[in-house]
């Protein structure tokens, strides 16, 4: 069985067989991690290009990293988003990607919707690695992944996620990710930071933090964009940690084995503690290595099987 | 030159009455209308057509035009052509009281002569431009530039809306009175609504002194902010900022209420929420001076339609959700919705191509409109024919006091004729438009005009 689309845009429209196989694969995979040496032919020959039109160090490396451990050759193009709005379109973009031939494009936008755009427009594999609000697959099924790890099975679980929704790639992903594997998502945050209509993905909504975290299985803290308080959807940092900042004494309310997760990078004192964030409960470096199993996992489904694109 | 339409049902939406008649134009007027017209009023059509009767097909044109296999004879014909409707509908030539024609400015979206003639190929004899064109339409200069080249290369009349303020910025108001003794219809900032409640105030009262309506794009901008579409579970979904129902909503109450302090007409463009219909029906019933309009895309698409992130289904108002599109055909059918307007928005390929949220607002409307209208209002039993065409021809006239929309003997012969079974297929690349940016490529559509008259001449037919 391999995955039913050759490109990864977003959790909502994968199916939970399909997340099982990714979750399996990128557990061989981690273990080529732990190797001493690090590499194996699986995709030589094969190029992934990393088309980034944001700043990220956290998952263009984690997607250089697994496209190497695999000897694809990989190209890193970092585009100013600005120069998108200077007329330089993705349309462009991708026809000078189809012209180089890549196999896998994995492309970070600050606009939703835009590895759709590329989708249509390529004939290689698009794996979205965040676009705008909408998703950030290869995040959640880390996330799915280390939490099966330490859990070992991700049904019955409650899962509590916390802070800024509204403009949280990060939580749509997980939303669907969780939801589709049986676990219970909790979603946690100011009302001014709640997206219209988000009860009807079945997820459980609460604005208060303590309830929120009542007997839960894992806590994953959202980063909070402190420039969001210009826009008036919180009122101060102070008020902001007051009620939705994770401390030693809220994180007891959740189950005592209960995992603390945070995509990074992390505002220390802010939505959480040092204390915390550096607690054993705390597995946000795990995460981080399992980032790059899970993309290895990715990489090898898609590239594996379409070269240029092409089954 | 004289021109017959022969046996059509001919509509008549002031009296809501749909008659088979024939109607006999000449130098630009209606003259005579009823039946067997060709008869009564002693037409001899055998000696001025060259020797056989109507219903032949030898009428001694040199060039017969075939309509929809039926013999149809037109301006080739010395001393009279014939056009044979039986079996379509014959209605007073259909207003647009909202179309972007981008000229002056924007030359590469559309032109007045391409946005007159996709008027044509879309039923449309008469079309109310608005002035978000560049220099924006805020003095008599550009009024009468726009003027002018409709009457060289336009295909059909088109009556100019002047701005409100001076540059469509808020903060000035135009030179009212010139713009309307230069002959704007209206005035309106569209697109840019009047933020400033204070300055709107004084607006109105002007153009209520001017006895012109005020068109107000209602959108209260930082409601509004960075929104693309409407706000609901799709753009929570699609992780695409939202324009909730309120940005509308907030500013048609206001402008009500200072309708109702001025006296003046106002008149809503495009409304897109349950709550502007409720509001509107609610003014109305105090006898508050107030119309409004909805768009085909509005009264057809909800905002699932942006699912895919298809740029062409970005538009503002933003796709609505079902309940709003339920509300907007029930003040379409208690009359709450006066008239149906395409706001006709033209883009180039370049433009819808960009991402989603950088791609411009609008679509381009005028060649699906009858076609929508037919498709998702007659046939579906919201609205009779008689019903729709009001809103397409009598109502905006009304509103713009406008001596059109509607055939009676000595009115201009502006005539529009539309084949109720007509089936066909939207294709963007055969629009007469420049812009191809619709949301209704591929769909499949019923009904369609198949000619526009134009003072008594035939400005489009279809072959």
């Amino acid at each position: 069985m391999g995955l039913k689309k050759k490109h990864l845009l977003d959790m909502q429209s994968i199916a939970p067989e399909e997340i099982k196989l990714i979750l399996d694969t990128a557990s061989s995979m981690k273990e080529i991690l732990f190797r001493s040496i690090k590499k194996v032919p699986t995709l030589r020959g094969r190029t992934i290009a990393n088309v980034f039109y944001e700043p990220s160090t956290r998952t263009r490396v984690s997607f250089e990293l697994a496209a190497k451990y695999l000897s694809a050759d990989c190209i890193n193009v970092s585009v100013a988003a600005s120069s998108v709005v200077k007329g330089e379109s993705l349309v462009d973009t991708a026809r000078t990607l189809k012209a180089m031939g890549a196999d896998v494009i994995v492309l970070r936008h600050p606009y939703s919707g835009a590895p759709y755009h590329l989708a249509k427009l390529v004939s290689a594999c698009v794996i979205n690695a965040g676009d705008g609000m909408h998703e950030h697959p290869t995040q959640a099924l880390l996330d799915l992944f280390t939490v099966q790890e330490a859990k070992g099975e991700l049904k019955a679980l409650k899962i509590a996620i916390i802070g800024d929704i509204l403009h949280s790639r990060v939580a749509r992903s997980n939303i669907w990710g969780f939801t589709k594997m049986g676990a219970t998502v909790r979603i946690c945050g100011p009302t001014t930071m709640i997206p219209v209509a988000i009860e009807r993905t079945g997820i459980r909504l609460y604005t208060k933090m303590e309830e929120a975290l009542d007997g839960v299985d894992v806590v994953m803290m959202l980063r909070l964009q402190l420039e969001r308080q210009q826009q008036g959807l919180f009122p101060s940092i102070r008020e902001y940690i007051r009620l939705y900042g994770l401390d030693r004494q809220r994180l007891a309310l959740a189950k005592p084995d209960a995992l603390v997760m945070h995509p990074g990078p992390l505002n220390r004192g802010v939505e959480i503690t040092s204390s915390v964030a550096d607690s054993a409960q705390a597995v946000i470096n795990t995460q981080v290595t399992n980032g790059v199993a899970v993309r290895m996992a990715l990489l090898y489904l898609l590239a594996g099987r379409f070269a240029g694109g092409q089954e | 030159m004289k021109l017959l339409l022969k046996g059509g049902n001919v509509i008549n939406p002031l009296n809501k009455s749909i008659t088979i008649q024939d109607i006999l134009i000449a130098d630009g007027k209606v003259t005579a209308i009823g039946r067997e017209l060709a008869a009564s009023l002693d037409l001899d059509l055998s000696r001025s057509t060259g020797g056989t009767d109507l219903e032949g097909r030898h009428l001694a044109c040199p060039k017969p035009v075939f309509f929809n296999n039926e013999e149809t004879s037109k301006d080739a014909c010395p001393t009279i052509s014939v056009i044979n409707a039986k079996g379509k509908y014959v209605v007073p030539g259909l207003i647009d009281m909202h179309v972007h024609l981008r000229e002056p400015g924007f030359e590469e979206k559309e032109t007045i002569a391409t946005g007159t003639q996709a008027a044509a190929r879309g039923g449309f004899t008469s079309i109310v431009c608005m002035p978000n064109t560049e220099p924006p339409a805020d003095n008599q200069a550009v009024i009468s530039f726009i003027q002018q080249v409709a009457q060289k290369t336009g295909m059909v009349n088109v009556f100019p809306v002047g701005t409100i303020t001076q540059g469509r910025a808020g903060k000035e108001l135009s030179e009212m009175a010139s713009l309307a003794a230069q002959g704007v219809v209206a005035f309106s900032d569209d697109g840019a609504p009047v933020v400033n409640a204070k300055l709107m105030r004084h607006a109105m009262e002007y153009a209520k002194m001017l006895n012109l309506p005020v068109i107000s794009h209602c959108e209260e901008p930082a409601l509004a902010a960075a929104g693309v579409m409407h706000e609901g579970f799709t753009s929570t979904m699609l992780g695409l900022p939202g324009i909730p129902a309120a940005a509308e909503e907030v500013m048609v109450a206001r402008d009500i209420i200072l309708a109702n302090l001025t006296g003046c007409h106002l008149h809503i463009a495009h409304v897109s929420t349950a709550g502007s219909v409720e509001l509107v029906r609610a003014a109305k019933k105090k006898g508050i001076k107030v119309t409004c309009e909805v768009t085909p895309h509005h009264f057809t698409l909800t905002d699932e339609a942006v699912s895919s992130y298809n740029s062409q289904t970005k538009v503002n108002p933003p796709l609505r959700s079902k309940a709003d599109v339920i509300a907007l055909q029930a003040g379409l059918k208690d009359d709450t919705i006066d008239v149906i307007a395409t706001d006709h928005a033209p883009h180039t390929q370049e433009e819808k191509e960009l991402e989603f949220e950088l791609a411009p607002f609008g679509m381009v409307g005028l060649e699906t409109a009858v076609s929508l209208v037919w498709t998702k209002l007659v046939i579906p039993g919201i609205l009779t024919s008689c019903e729709a065409v009001a809103k397409m021809t009598v109502n905006p006239a009304r509103i713009l006091n406008l001596k059109k929309g509607s055939i009676e003997i000595g009115a201009d012969a502006d005539i529009t004729i539309i084949d109720p079974e007509l089936t066909y297929v939207v294709k963007p690349e055969e629009f007469a438009s420049k812009g191809r940016n619709t949301p209704f490529s591929g769909w499949s559509l019923k009904s369609l005009p198949v000619a526009t008259i134009v003072g008594g001449k035939v400005k489009w037919i279809k072959t």
